[in-house]
């Protein structure tokens, strides 16, 4: 069938500078520029590109730019080009159109609507560089009072906790979804830095299990690659309820991309489709969840705190409070800005509810309940510097997960084909030849820098407060203020508006 | 072989007040003092334990990792036995509830009774055996890795969904508790079933059998491989092999390894 579908991008190609080296031809993964060997020169085919800008920048003359393709749909606000391209996608497949990465609309970036407090004459802020700053994080339930025997010693009983270096981990990125070498980059910078990365639910590749203490283990509800050794082997056991880019669906790791290694991790056949029920077909209620909860405990021997993660929806506060009295440790709540390795785009783009709003309504929930202790809250989906990082603890998080951001750390240039398991950057596939082009020398020490940087932002940022450790920014919203924003929605966020 | 007798009584956590006793936290600490009961059984190098009056206790089993402990459960033991169990062996002496063997990856379980809903859930290995019925869901989403399979063996009936997205393992199922002229009712068996294969005796009704399973007669390699459980079946609860094999067997198996690869545009 003829595809009504225009290029989207067109590469602009400096004749005077392209050497016709085929660098391009090579680094490209979705057919765009090839070599005309009758002309001898090296040409492209501007709809295969979908502006990863890897050959921009590996063109070593600096002969090729990308630009959008100025075709000019007739202007209609309602008609929009990406709706149009849309529904010819449709016609000429009868499919679902998938995607990657988190939700691009143009909703309201509250992050952006917070500004921050300082100190100024009636209490001093504090200098960073010359001042311990405390960024420590633990994780954990934590006991509702604290009692004491006659000789003065600890009697109440405290489960385990996570110390975190950093209030900053990286988000659940399966194996299969992205490429062992990038697992590892994670791995090695969470070790490092003293914080976790997320094997999410492909399993735990056996090369990998030497950064156990760094690691949250993932249970969610295709439970692959999870045995005893597999709970055993992580730092803390996670339940994947949901996930922001798709909330109340499943995922269906296509065939193609359940290679030899993958089916080895995840354990099972290869090449079969690796289908996510989308609900956990032994949890469906808070007592259910609460099941699972205690059943991975009892499998841990209570050694690992159990976090549940959740899509930020309509009802999380509820939700949440539902899952601390399950006896989650600790509450992950995703927003719909959180990306996916692959997801229908329609729920991507329609469903879900901003982090901002989900989590400090969620934290008020626990607080107002007395039961806020009970449970660390992680915040996740969408946060993209130290700022929103700082903002996120003041709202009632204890730390954040960096999902697109430690991908944009490692090469990602948030092209949007994760689906497509062509990541010619080397993240989002398992292509043997693309994979090696993350070096986990090279991006675990990306990864690191990027956490380094954040860190002594925020340890800037909180002198500037005038506080000297983390805990006394949590939860403090008389830190934030808002700006352009209604007057329901500082209610839900719990902040005044600046000025006020 | 050196035994032991457990009273689960012994190891129920009495609360003071009725708010206490609906808390769930009290009720795992029940769960948790049978189980540790049993490490603590396991850590003295006892092989062959048996807990008496078990009422609803849950997880037994789980983390016990060895294949020489043989566990006979007198009563009901709670939902989620054998959760993730490596290796031991667990006889049950009265009824199961749900999610017997959910993510078992090795060991075997065997049900003198019914077990409940999501039998075998996930499971990656090892092999459950139910002399009566199952409930909803049973060897939903059951798995394999090459040689590593969990087997499913159940003598009575199955309810809706049973097989659903099955992606590997063997089930088998009897249907001995139903009438002479009965069919199974169960509705959409093997839904997105993608891996695996389950053997059904006696009539059904094809209306009752998914899109994504494919009917077949089981040839002498099946014949073989449920011959291997049926003997097991007969030995575990004493039954009769010749009336087990009186009525013939029907195949099912995915008729795609990606069920829903169809659905999408990339």
């Amino acid at each position: 069938m003829k595809t009504y579908l225009p290029a989207k991008y067109q590469v602009l190609r400096d004749k005077e500078k392209c050497i016709h080296c085929k660098v391009c031809v090579s680094q490209c993964s979705f057919d765009t520029h090839y070599f005309d060997e009758e002309d001898g020169v090296v040409r492209s085919t501007d709809i295969n590109c979908i502006d990863c800008q890897r050959c921009v920048l590996f063109c070593p003359t600096t002969a090729l730019n990308i630009v959008e393709n100025p075709l000019a749909y007739r202007q209609n606000g309602n008609w929009k080009a990406e709706i149009i391209d849309d529904i010819n996608k449709q016609a000429e497949s009868g499919g679902v159109i998938l995607t990657g990465m988190g939700n691009d609309k143009n909703h309201k970036i509250y992050w952006d609507h917070m500004l921050l407090n300082a100190s100024q004459v009636t209490n001093p802020s504090i200098d960073p560089l010359r001042e311990p700053m405390e960024l420590t994080t633990f994780l954990g339930s934590k006991p509702n009072n604290l009692e004491f025997n006659e000789k003065g010693e600890l009697i109440s009983q405290m489960g385990p906790q996570i110390r975190l270096e950093v209030p900053m981990m990286f988000a659940a990125m399966s194996y299969g979804a992205i490429s062992a070498n990038c697992q590892e980059s994670m791995a090695r910078a969470a070790t490092k830095m003293g914080t976790l990365w997320n094997t999410g639910e492909g399993g735990f590749n056996v090369n990998l299990r030497q950064y156990g203490p760094n690691t949250i283990v993932q249970v969610a509800s295709g439970r692959y690659g999870v045995d005893l050794d597999y709970l055993n082997a992580g730092a803390l056991v996670e339940i994947k309820i949901g996930q922001g880019a798709k909330p109340g669906i499943g995922g269906h790791l296509p065939g193609r991309k359940n290679s030899a290694d993958v089916s080895r991790t995840r354990m099972i056949p290869q090449g079969t489709d690796a289908i996510s029920p989308a609900p956990h077909h032994d949890i469906y209620s808070i007592e259910d969840l609460s099941q699972l909860i205690f059943a991975l405990k009892e499998a841990t021997n209570f050694t690992k705190p159990v976090s549940v993660k959740i899509a930020a929806v309509h009802n999380a506060p509820a939700i949440a409070s539902g899952m601390v009295r399950a006896g989650a440790d600790i509450v992950v709540i995703d927003g719909f800005r959180g990306s996916t390795g692959a997801a229908p785009k329609i729920i991507r783009d329609n469903v879900g509810i901003p982090i901002e709003m989900a989590l400090a309504s969620a934290d008020a929930r626990l607080r107002a309940e007395g039961i806020r202790n009970q449970a660390s809250i992680v915040a996740s989906g969408g946060i993209r510097n130290a700022g929103d990082v700082v903002k996120a603890i003041a709202l009632g998080a204890d730390a954040v997960n960096l999902g697109t951001a430690a991908l944009v750390a490692m090469g990602c240039h948030v092209c949007q084909q994760c689906h497509t398991g062509k990541c010619a950057w080397g993240i989002c596939t398992n292509d043997p030849v693309l994979v090696k082009r993350i070096n986990p020398d090279i991006c675990s020490e990306r990864l690191s820098n990027m956490l380094r940087g954040w860190s002594i932002e925020i340890k800037d940022i909180l002198g500037g407060l005038g506080v000297n450790a983390i805990e006394s920014l949590r939860g403090n919203r008389l830190h934030l203020r808002a700006i352009d924003l209604s007057e329901q929605e500082c209610k839900i966020l719990g902040i005044n508006m600046v000025g006020e | 072989m050196s035994k032991i007798e457990i009273n689960a009584k012994d190891y129920v956590v009495y609360t003071k007040t009725n708010e206490q006793a609906f808390s769930h936290k009290v009720s795992h600490q029940m769960h948790h003092a049978l189980n540790n009961a049993l490490r603590q059984a396991k850590k003295d190098g006892f092989t062959e334990v048996v807990v008496n009056n078990v009422c609803g206790q849950r997880y037994l089993g789980t983390d016990l990792q060895t294949d020489n402990m043989t566990i006979t459960l007198n009563g009901t033991p709670g939902n989620d036995l054998a959760f993730a169990m490596n290796g031991p062996t667990i006889i049950v002496n009265g009824n199961a509830q749900d999610g017997t063997g959910n993510t078992m990856n090795n060991g075997v379980v065997v049900i003198h009774g019914q077990a409940g809903d999501i039998t075998g859930l996930s499971a990656r290995g090892g092999q459950i055996y139910v002399r009566n019925d199952v409930g909803y869901r049973a060897g939903i989403h059951m798995k394999e890795y090459k040689e590593k399979k969990p087997v499913l063996v159940v003598g009575g009936n199955i309810q809706d969904f049973a097989g659903e997205y099955m992606a590997g393992g063997i089930f088998i199922v009897f249907g001995l508790t139903l009438k002479e002229d009965e069919q199974y009712a169960a509705h959409f068996i093997g839904t997105g079933m993608h891996g695996g294969v389950m053997y059904l005796r006696g009539d059904i009704d094809k209306n009752n059998l998914s899109n994504e399973v494919a009917v077949s007669e089981p040839d002498e390699k099946d014949m073989q491989i449920i011959n291997i459980y049926v003997d097991n079946y007969v030995k575990y609860f004493d039954g009769n092999k010749q009336d087990i094999m009186s009525k013939p067997f029907t195949k099912l198996t995915p008729k795609s390894l990606r069920p829903y690869g169809g659905l999408y545009r990339d």
